[in-house]
Order: structure tokens, then C-alpha cells, then sequence
């Protein structure tokens, strides 16, 4: 009986940990676009970025 | 658009790019919002994403596949959306600003708070019940006294934190109820939450087994998954509204007294002010024309799709577009008394008797908020009579409370509207109105509008094939540089059979003719008969002539096709039932040709929105529920008033605006479709409540007989909840319905 002094904290942790997880996914965004993560996550290039933050107009492919 | 400096979007930008992540002090980020209609898989995203790269002054760009839009972020305050939409464009994608900046909007913040305390009580819920099973399980066992009370403690110590946290939407939303001296369903909800959890503490306290938080957690959860069903559902449908609501430019290009142009809110312009309007511009205002001829495209007045030839002292009426021009006119009336206006009050007294419908969870909740309430009372009356103390009848009252806790209405009902709406937009069927699948599974009439729904809306080449490429690819030629709707057919019909159009600069459109060009010394005509120098017998003017130099003229005729499985689909609905009707605005003539092929006998023809609206109404009168499915702003009003409605996505703004569903692609077909999953969502519901009705009287009598434990109430309770959810999901899981 004396293990439940720490496996009920222990137990609660967890769950507590879970929920905070889940409130900082919710926070950030991560539920905004269930269908798009789907095919994002497909996507084997790196993602597009632009060369410099001057407004140049063009943007390239990462390459591998 | 509004500036953002939220944590998420620069969080998502350095993320994106790797340049951003250096410091980068006050610079300052501006984003702009666009939905894009035809995005529809991870490549139309990467597109998306990589056009608008493209753009100077973008620095990152993310879809949203699920809502269809896109959020740009660019480092100077946003140029126009055009820049925007038409880079969109030139990559294939259709893109329209957002009326208002959505992601600032009150309805989101909502929906991830429902979200918030759906994930407090389910963590609550799993810990209480880890608990509980382990009180259960040493019942008459092993466990001392001590411990279970211990359990218990622990479980309070949970419970009530989360269930006051929880449970806020249904407290003040009973709270509102009953100052409002009504009942609604979230008074029995909260009272017996409530009750529930006070009782438990009391029993904790004296260290009794009749302990309820893991009941009352649950009930929590599982209502909340209701709700926040519900709001996902509604948000989904003001979602899709605002996508088809984009920006409109109410400007007019006001002619000043000394010829000077000045750009001004069409909302403050007075009749008799006089301006211009360009080639391919809407009209602003009703007006006279004063100077120019051109050709005007009336369909969204009148659904006729050829344009109407005007000249000084003729009127023009707002919301049409000129196809040339320009022409100087004179507003005869300011902006709230226009055509167009008229047809948008008509459309909301229309909209005003709909919003009077209750809906099916509402209904059954009249019925089922008072019954719960007086079987509560009945059995704590009863237990009391028969002596038996407060505490026992409370726990029993409790006991009932929570048997009979609503579950198939706060989550059956959500469940099976988010499931058929996902249905009906994989089929290319957005819903817009949350309780529009309840009204359609009602229909038993159908009234359709012919042009742009019966049929694509577009003018075509007719027989095609006889027409030899030589002639096409001048016609093209020629007609490239013409908004004429013919003209377009045209260059459709060269551009499909791969010919090279190569545009003639000096071509020059004669208002009410047709186009002109000097070529090799020709002079070469693409235009009406008389502009051709032909005698023609066709009076509807459905066809073009092409004149090169003095070679003998050619004829390209042009038909309004209908879509291609029109006639399939009006037959199969006449099979199931339905009684269709055609109502146009288009000549009688066209209307009656387009109803005998697809087997309507019933249609009208040459009808004004007012006339359409009168039909209705005397359709209505007769007991019929209409379903309006119409595209031109002389639907609108119809759309409106019918007891629901459809509109193809090709439909003008307003069409849209007052459809209850769009639907996309060529083809008929989603109609039928739509009628289909309505119809099997209103069976899957009424199961439900079969389903809740038929647990109820299982275990209310038991509750009531007082012999309900919290073990059981707790498996009765997920029991009823999984049953009706389970059969909500068999509705996604049929297939073949794609169109």
C-alpha cells in the first residue's frame, strides 16, 4: 500500500503533463489545419524559403 | 487588414525561414487573409505557398487547407489584394479577400476555448475514473475503509476544480435560462452537475460509497464533445460564408464639373452626379446613359447571358457590367434605391421568415427539459414519502438526473450534422447554414432556375466540328481582345483544339458591332450580321459572323448547353418523388426548350425576382417545401424565401450569400446528392433519439427504483454516448457519391 504515496502523484504528473502538452498544441496553432498536415506531412523538400528579407522577388526550392 | 504581431504568426514565419529567425528588432509584419476556392490537395498548397513567395514583399505565405485560405505575410503594409489575387490567378487558382481579418474573429476564440475545457474534463475524467475503477474493484475486497475514503478525497480534490471550469458554458448559458424564466437544456444539465457533485462531497466528507464525481466529469465531457461539435459545425458554415463574401470595391469614378475623374464611395454618390464607367467595370448605380454605346451583360438581373446593346438616353441598371465602353452616365438613383437594392431587401424579408425554423435538437428539447425535471422531483417526492430520509431520495434524484442527462441531443445531433457535412464537402457541397441539413431533409419540391444551373450558364460553340480551324483561329484572333461572351466562346473553343491565337494589336471593338482589324490590307469583321453586311434570319442573334476581306461571310452559332447529366438527374429525382419546376427570367422561348429536355413540364419563363418570389409564395401556400437552386441575383430573393436552398459556386455573390449550400463542378449531380445525405442524416438523428429514448427506459426506472450505482450510471452513460456516435459515423462511411 505504501507505493501508492508515489504512484498516485506519479499517476496525476502524467495526466497533468498530458493536458499541459494539449493546451500548448491548442495554443500554438496545431489544431488550425487538420486536413493540410495531412499532405504537409508528405512533403519530402524543404520548405520554401525566400533568399533574403529585402523584398527580393524571388523564392527557391531547398535542394537536397 | 489588420497588423499582426501575434506570437503564433511570428513563431510560424521564423519557422518557415530560417532568414527570419535572426533578430530582427521593430520590423514591423502585416497579414493579409485570402480564400482560395480551388485548393484542394498538398500540391495546390505548394503552389499556393510558392506563388506567393514569388511576390515582392511576401516574406512567407502558409495555407489552410481545412478553411480554404491563406495567410500572407508580407514586411510593408500590404499593396492591393490584386497583387495577390491576380499572381493567384495566373497559377489557376481563384483567390478573393476576406471581408474582415477571420482569424481576430470572436466566433474563433470561441471555438478553442469549448476546446480548453473539453481537454480539462476529459484529463479530469480519465484520472477520476482511474480512481473509481480501483475503488470498485476493491468493494467488498481488500481495500480498507480509510483508502477508498482517501480515493475519494483525491477524486473531489479533481472534480471540482474541473467541473466549475468545465461546466461554465452550461452554468451561464442555465444561469441566462432562468432569468429569462424559460427552461432550456442546460438547466437539468447543470442542476444535476451540481446537485451531483455537492451530494458527493457531503458523502465524501462522512465517508459513504455513494460518491458521483466520476459520473458528473463525464457527463461534462461528453457534453462538451457535443458542443464543440456544434461550434465547429457553425463556424465551418460562417466560414464558407465569408470565403464566398469577397471584397467588393464599391467605388464610382465621379465626373467633376472641370472633366476631372475622382474616385468616390458609391454609397455618398447623388443622383444626377455623373460618371464613367470603363470597359469590364460593374455599374455602380441605375442610371441614363448620357455618352457611348457598349454592350451590357445583364444576366445578374434578368439570368439572360447575352449582353444587351445600349446607347445615349437607354438605362443601365447597377450591378450589371459593361463588356465595352466607356460610357458617361448620369445616376438617376443614390445607391439604397437601386435595382440591386431592392432585390437585397426583398431577399432579407424573405430570409426573415426562415430564421423563424426550429430545429430538430431545439424541438425535442421543448419536449424533454420538463420531463427530466418533474421525473427528478417525482422520485425525490416519492422516496421521501416513503420515508426513506433526504439523503437516499437526493441520491436517487441525482441518480436520475444523470441517467436521463441528454446525451443523443447535446452530442447525437452535432455528431451526425459535422459527419454529413464532411460528406457533402468531399462531394464538392459546402454547407453554409448549420440548420440547412434539417430543413432539406423536408423538401418535396424542387424549383430551378435555368441559366447557370440547368444549364453551365456559359455560351458555347454550337456543332463545333464544322467550323474549320482556319476560321476558328481568325475568329480568335479577332476575339481575344473582347469581353463579348461570344467572343470568349470563341477563343475557348481555339485555345481547346490547341490553336495558336495570336492576338491582333489594332483590333478595335465596335460598341453593339462586333471587333474590326486591318489585316494584310483585309478589312476583317468578327461581329453581328448586320456588321458583317448580312441579311440574317436569326432574330436572337445567337451566333457571330466572320467576314475576312470579300471572301463570303461564315457563321459561328452558339448555344447556352445544358449541363451534362441535367436530364439524368431531374429524371432520378422525379423518381424519388420530387415535383420540379423551372422558373426563369430568360425568354419563354429558351426556358420551354430547356424543360422538354429535361422533362419538366412545369415552367415559366421571362419572370423579375418579384414574379419568382410570388410563385413561391404560392407554392409555399399550397403546403410544398421548396428547394430553390438558382444562381443569378434574380434568384436571390427566391433563394431566400424557399425553405432551402442551393447555388452552383459560379453564382453571383448575392446567390451565394442567400444559398443555404454551394456546390462546385460542372455537373448537376450534387443536388440529388444533397437530398440524399440530408434525408440520411435526419434518419441517423431520429435513430438517435430512438436510440437515448430506448436506454432511458431502461435505466431511468432503475434510477428511479433507486438501485442505480455510480458504477453503473457511469457505463450507462459512455454506453448510450458511443452508441449514438457510432451510428452518426456510419452515415461518412458510405462512398460512391463523388460527383
Amino acid at each position: 500500500m505504501t507505493s501508492l504515496a508515489w504512484l498516485v502523484p506519479v499517476a496525476l504528473f502524467l495526466g497533468a503533463l498530458g493536458l499541459a502538452t494539449f493546451l500548448w498544441a491548442l495554443r500554438s496553432n496545431q489544431f488550425e489545419d487538420l486536413d493540410g498536415a495531412g499532405w504537409r506531412a508528405l512533403d519530402d523538400e524543404k520548405p520554401l524559403v525566400k533568399p533574403s528579407t529585402d523584398g527580393a522577388s524571388s523564392a527557391q526550392r531547398g535542394t537536397h | 487588414m489588420a497588423q499582426s504581431l501575434s506570437s503564433a504568426d511570428l513563431l510560424e514565419a521564423s519557422a518557415k525561414s530560417p532568414a527570419l529567425s535572426a533578430p530582427r528588432g521593430a520590423e514591423p509584419r502585416f497579414t493579409t487573409v485570402l480564400a482560395v476556392e480551388n485548393m484542394h490537395c498538398g500540391n495546390c498548397m505548394k503552389k499556393v505557398e510558392a506563388t506567393l513567395l514569388l511576390v515582392p514583399h511576401v516574406v512567407a505565405a502558409r495555407t489552410n487547407l481545412s478553411n480554404r485560405r491563406v495567410s500572407i505575410t508580407t514586411d510593408v503594409a500590404p499593396p492591393t489584394v490584386e497583387t495577390f489575387t491576380s499572381a493567384l490567378d495566373a497559377a489557376g487558382f481563384k483567390a478573393t479577400a476576406l471581408r474582415s481579418d477571420p482569424l481576430r474573429a470572436a466566433a474563433g476564440e470561441d471555438d478553442s476555448d469549448y476546446v480548453r475545457r473539453l481537454g480539462v474534463a476529459g484529463f479530469a475524467a480519465a484520472n477520476i475514473m482511474l480512481l473509481s475503477v480501483a475503488v470498485w474493484s476493491g468493494h467488498g475486497g481488500d481495500m480498507p475503509a480509510s483508502l477508498q475514503t482517501l480515493f475519494h478525497w483525491l477524486s473531489a480534490l479533481i472534480a471540482l476544480p474541473a467541473i466549475a471550469y468545465a461546466g461554465q458554458p452550461f452554468f451561464s448559458s442555465a444561469r441566462r435560462a432562468l432569468a429569462a424564466r424559460s427552461l432550456n437544456m442546460d438547466v437539468p444539465i447543470s442542476l444535476g452537475v451540481t446537485l451531483a457533485t455537492a451530494m458527493s462531497l457531503y458523502q465524501t466528507v462522512r465517508g459513504s460509497e455513494q460518491v458521483y464525481f466520476d459520473a458528473a466529469i463525464t457527463l461534462l465531457f461528453f457534453l462538451l464533445v457535443g458542443r464543440t461539435l456544434d461550434q465547429v459545425m457553425r463556424r465551418r458554415a460562417k466560414g464558407a460564408a465569408e470565403n464566398l463574401l469577397g471584397l467588393r470595391t464599391p467605388v464610382t469614378s465621379v465626373l467633376r464639373a472641370d472633366g476631372s475623374l475622382e474616385r468616390v464611395a458609391t454609397s455618398v454618390v447623388a443622383p444626377g452626379t455623373r460618371f464613367i464607367v470603363a470597359a469590364g467595370e460593374c455599374i455602380p448605380l441605375d442610371a441614363t446613359i448620357i455618352r457611348g454605346a457598349a454592350s451590357i451583360d445583364e444576366s445578374l438581373i434578368t439570368g439572360e447571358s447575352l449582353p444587351r446593346n445600349v446607347t445615349a438616353g437607354d438605362k443601365l441598371y447597377s450591378g450589371t457590367v459593361a463588356l465595352s465602353g466607356p460610357l458617361e452616365a448620369e445616376a438617376t438613383a443614390a445607391a439604397d434605391d437601386t435595382l440591386l437594392a431592392d432585390i437585397a431587401r426583398l431577399m432579407q424579408t424573405a430570409e426573415q421568415a426562415r430564421g423563424r425554423y426550429v430545429r430538430l435538437a431545439d424541438r425535442a428539447a421543448r419536449m424533454y427539459a420538463p420531463a427530466v425535471h418533474i421525473l427528478g422531483a417525482a422520485t425525490f417526492v416519492g422516496w421521501m414519502l416513503a420515508g426513506q430520509g433526504w439523503e437516499r431520495a437526493l441520491t436517487a434524484a441525482i441518480a436520475v438526473l444523470i441517467i436521463t442527462c441528454p446525451c443523443a441531443l447535446a452530442l447525437a445531433v452535432p455528431v451526425v450534422q459535422v459527419v454529413a457535412s464532411s460528406r457533402l464537402f468531399r462531394s464538392g457541397i459546402i454547407l453554409k447554414a448549420a440548420d440547412g441539413l434539417e430543413r432539406l431533409a423536408e423538401i418535396d419540391t424542387i424549383v430551378l432556375d435555368k441559366t447557370g444551373t440547368l444549364t453551365r450558364g456559359i455560351p458555347m460553340l454550337a456543332a463545333a466540328p464544322s467550323v474549320s480551324d482556319t476560321v476558328l483561329a481568325r475568329a480568335a484572333a479577332l476575339g481575344s481582345s473582347s469581353r463579348h461572351p461570344y467572343a470568349q466562346a470563341v477563343v475557348r473553343e481555339a485555345s481547346a483544339r490547341g490553336l495558336v491565337i495570336a492576338p491582333i494589336p489594332d483590333a478595335a471593338e465596335v460598341a453593339g458591332g462586333g471587333m474590326r482589324a486591318e489585316i494584310d490590307g483585309n478589312d476583317v469583321r468578327l461581329g453581328s450580321a448586320k456588321f458583317c453586311g448580312v441579311a440574317d434570319a436569326d432574330a436572337e442573334g445567337s451566333s457571330l459572323w466572320l467576314r475576312d476581306g470579300s471572301s463570303a461571310p461564315v457563321a459561328l452559332r452558339f448555344e447556352d448547353r445544358l449541363r451534362a447529366d441535367a436530364a439524368s438527374v431531374t429524371a432520378a429525382l422525379r423518381a424519388k418523388g420530387y415535383k420540379l419546376e423551372i422558373l426563369s427570367g430568360d425568354r419563354a422561348a429558351a426556358v420551354g426548350e430547356a424543360a422538354d429536355a429535361v422533362g419538366i413540364t412545369d415552367w415559366r419563363g421571362g419572370l423579375r425576382p418579384d414574379e419568382k418570389l410570388a410563385r413561391l409564395e404560392a407554392l409555399k401556400k399550397s403546403g410544398a417545401h421548396i428547394l430553390m437552386v438558382g444562381d443569378g441575383l434574380n434568384d436571390a430573393p427566391a433563394l431566400a424565401a424557399g425553405h432551402a436552398s442551393l447555388s452552383p459556386s459560379t453564382a453571383v455573390d448575392v446567390a451565394q450569400t442567400a444559398a443555404d449550400a454551394i456546390f462546385q463542378g460542372d455537373k448537376l449531380a450534387p443536388v440529388t446528392v444533397l437530398l440524399d445525405v440530408a434525408k440520411a442524416a435526419r434518419r441517423s438523428a431520429l435513430q438517435n433519439f430512438a436510440i437515448a429514448i430506448g436506454y432511458n427506459a431502461v435505466f431511468v426506472p432503475l434510477a428511479m427504483a433507486g438501485v442505480v450505482t455510480p458504477l453503473i450510471a457511469a457505463i450507462a452513460m459512455s454506453a448510450s454516448s458511443i452508441a449514438v456516435t457510432a451510428n452518426a459515423l456510419r452515415l461518412g462511411l458510405a462512398k460512391g457519391d463523388r460527383p
